[in-house]
């Protein structure tokens, strides 16, 4: 077995930065999880390229930390994913390639985002959610659990009311446990 | 995974699990030496009880009390720097009932106590507290109750090994070519150390696949096609015939494949990838390799990328930044892999996060590469149960060079044969006597 547990870095993700104040407003939050529920269906429903336009062109970063060292810090820190705008860009266009063969043919998933939270900070907004992805590949089911963080930046339009800047993705348990790896956008 | 099929004869007689015929060219793997869980439990006795395995590296525990929980060649072990300055390798599993002693990935302590029957062991394995010990007669003597120890634990250029054999030829003696190769590595900087952090992940696959793959230059085009054309979008840079290409035996089963690649290196080959601003100091930080090494070796630790793989478990990966690679076959159908990032100590911070970067993106369980490796392994692992169906597996490629005196390329198959002639030594190696004592193992008989 590999010994897992509770890290500094673990315990101490829970803390915001400064000038991050809970958001009580109900409508606020609602819009928000309106937001990444739109957002979850557009992965979903594999529609990559209008998922990517959610982003802002400058601050984009999806990022997921080692699951075993829960870092917010990608410079230092190995990450499993650390994309800005480019690197995800590229992402994508290789997810739409049938030479990208872990998920060729690709994978169906199914997302569901609960306990939405958000918190107001200077120049953004917030928000933390917990997600359970489950993706089914060769008539294989795995489930990634964890915890999603999105900084969302004023800069939408109509259809999106905020760009998403860094997106973080916190899973809670082993990629072993989840299929060895991770060829999904999660 | 479950095994479909049992091929009989094979486990009976392992010289025939690797056949080599010259005069028809051909290097034949039978595949059940890849699926059959008896040959996996005679794996663990031959080759995982005989061979120095890597476990980590001395600039993960720099600090006295610092520890890492590790599995090495499936046994549960902890690398732990004492209290007084020795850094240990400890069997992680109470002298009492077993139970495992340290239950976090890593930390630092002085002391971990098991959380069984609370016996407390200090960072030197002394056995230092036991509650009720009055319960126990006059012969119970704590000082030999101790955390144990592999039979032999050794390091080299800061690589940490240990073995399970006491028979076992000295560290450096095993490494035979291969010790060059982590020469390359060390030498790149006055101190390296890992990261923190790690890529742990895992295939449905067999160990051995793991290892060809790693490898195997001949994969590298066809799977990772996307990669490639990634970094001719981004970068313009894209793969061209390498005036330096070679998969060389380095003895004892180590091999290496060497190639100078179209992607940037952050110790001494700068491409737009590092950024302008690192330019000028990556050139300066080649300039001070040829001082101290000349320009032939300041060449080869800069600016060639290669792959070594140190048999059986390790594997270094000093391609555009430094993977070390660690395998733990836990089956015949399913390995797991832990992997760490090597980098100069102390480099700037800005540099560090574009070496993170650029490995990132490349390696990993969510890289652009490694999930396309691993999908291969998995249709291998698949594909072999066609079992008695289709016996072999070929890894001929280069044999009419390799046999003609000819240098090997990356993209033959030489690296790979280097790797089974060497396993198929140990598996019907005699001379087993000494490790029975040692730890009695009853194979599988399913």
């Amino acid at each position: 077995m590999i010994p897992s547990g509770l890290t500094s870095s673990v315990i101490g993700r829970t803390s915001l930065g400064d000038g991050y104040v809970r958001v009580r407003d109900r409508e606020l939050v609602a819009a928000v999880a309106e937001f990444l529920y739109d957002e979850a269906a557009l992965l979903d429903e594999w529609r990559l390229d209008e998922w990517l336009a959610l982003f802002h062109p400058e601050a984009a970063k999806y990022q997921i930390p080692s699951p075993e060292d829960l870092s917010d810090d990608p410079s230092t820190t190995l990450h499993l994913v650390n994309d800005s705008i480019t690197t995800l860009a590229g992402r994508i266009d290789r997810l739409k390639s049938k030479h990208a063969h872990a998920e060729s043919p690709r994978s169906r998933t199914r997302r569901q985002i609960t306990n939405v939270r958000v918190w107001q900070g200077p120049d953004d907004l917030l928000s933390r959610s917990v997600f359970d992805v489950i993706r089914v590949r060769a008539g294989v089911v795995d489930r990634y659990v964890g915890v999603y963080e999105h900084q969302l930046l004023p800069g939408g339009n109509d259809h999106t009311p905020w760009l998403i800047g860094r997106r973080r993705v916190l899973i809670e348990h082993s990629v072993e446990s989840a299929g060895g790896q991770v060829s999904i956008l999660l | 995974m479950t095994v479909m099929h049992r091929v009989k004869p094979v486990t009976a007689n392992p010289t025939s699990w690797v056949v080599e015929d010259i005069p028809a060219g051909t290097f034949r793997i039978n595949r059940a030496a890849l699926i059959d869980e008896a040959v996996f439990h005679d794996e663990m006795r031959s080759i995982f009880d005989r061979c120095w395995l890597y476990v980590g590296h001395e600039s993960e525990i720099p600090k006295p009390g610092d520890f890492g929980a590790r599995d090495v060649g499936n046994r549960p072990l902890v690398f732990w720097h004492g209290h007084d300055g020795v850094k240990r390798v400890f069997y992680n599993s109470c002298r009492h009932r077993g139970a495992l002693v340290c239950r976090v990935p890593e930390g630092n302590a002085q002391s971990m106590s098991c959380f069984y029957h609370a016996w407390t062991y200090r960072s030197t394995g002394a056995l230092n507290g036991v509650p009720g010990e009055d319960g126990y007669g006059p012969t119970f003597d704590r000082a030999c109750m101790g955390l144990l120890s592999p039979a032999k634990i050794d390091s080299y250029r800061g690589f940490v090994f240990v073995c399970f054999d006491p028979g076992a030829i000295d560290l450096r003696s095993y490494l035979a070519g291969a010790a060059d190769y982590l020469d390359l590595v060390a030498d790149q900087a006055e101190a390296m150390e890992i990261t923190p952090g790690a890529h742990e992940y895992s295939a449905d696959a067999n160990w051995k696949l793991f290892v060809e793959n790693s490898l195997d230059g001949y994969h590298v085009l066809p799977v990772h096609i996307t990669y490639f054309e990634y970094l001719e979008k981004v970068a313009g840079s894209r793969p061209s015939p390498s005036s330096l290409d070679e998969a060389i035996d380095l003895g004892n089963g180590h091999a290496a494949i060497k190639a100078r690649l179209p992607w940037a290196r952050p110790v001494a080959r700068w491409t737009p990838a590092l950024g302008e601003q690192h330019h000028e100091g990556v050139e300066a930080a080649y300039a001070e390799l040829v001082r101290r090494y000349g320009p032939e070796r300041a060449d080869l630790i800069g600016r060639v990328d290669r792959i070594v793989m140190i048999f059986p478990n390790l594997v270094v990966l000093d391609l555009m930044g430094v993977v070390i690679r660690k395998i733990t076959p836990t089956s015949a159908g399913h390995t797991r892999i832990t992997q760490w990032s090597l980098a100069t100590a102390g480099e700037d911070a800005d540099l560090r996060a574009r070496r993170l970067e650029n490995l990132v993106t490349f390696q990993g369980p969510g890289g652009f590469a490694t999930p396309d490796d691993l999908e291969a392994l998995e249709a291998c692992q698949t594909g072999l149960r066609t079992g008695a169906g289709v016996p072999w597996s070929d890894i001929s490629r280069g044999m009419h060079r390799e046999h003609s005196g000819q240098s090997c390329r990356s993209t033959d198959e030489l690296q790979l044969r280097t790797f089974w002639r060497r396993w198929q030594t140990l598996m019907r190696a005699d001379g087993l006597d000494l490790r029975r004592e040692v730890f009695p193992w009853t194979p599988s008989t399913s």
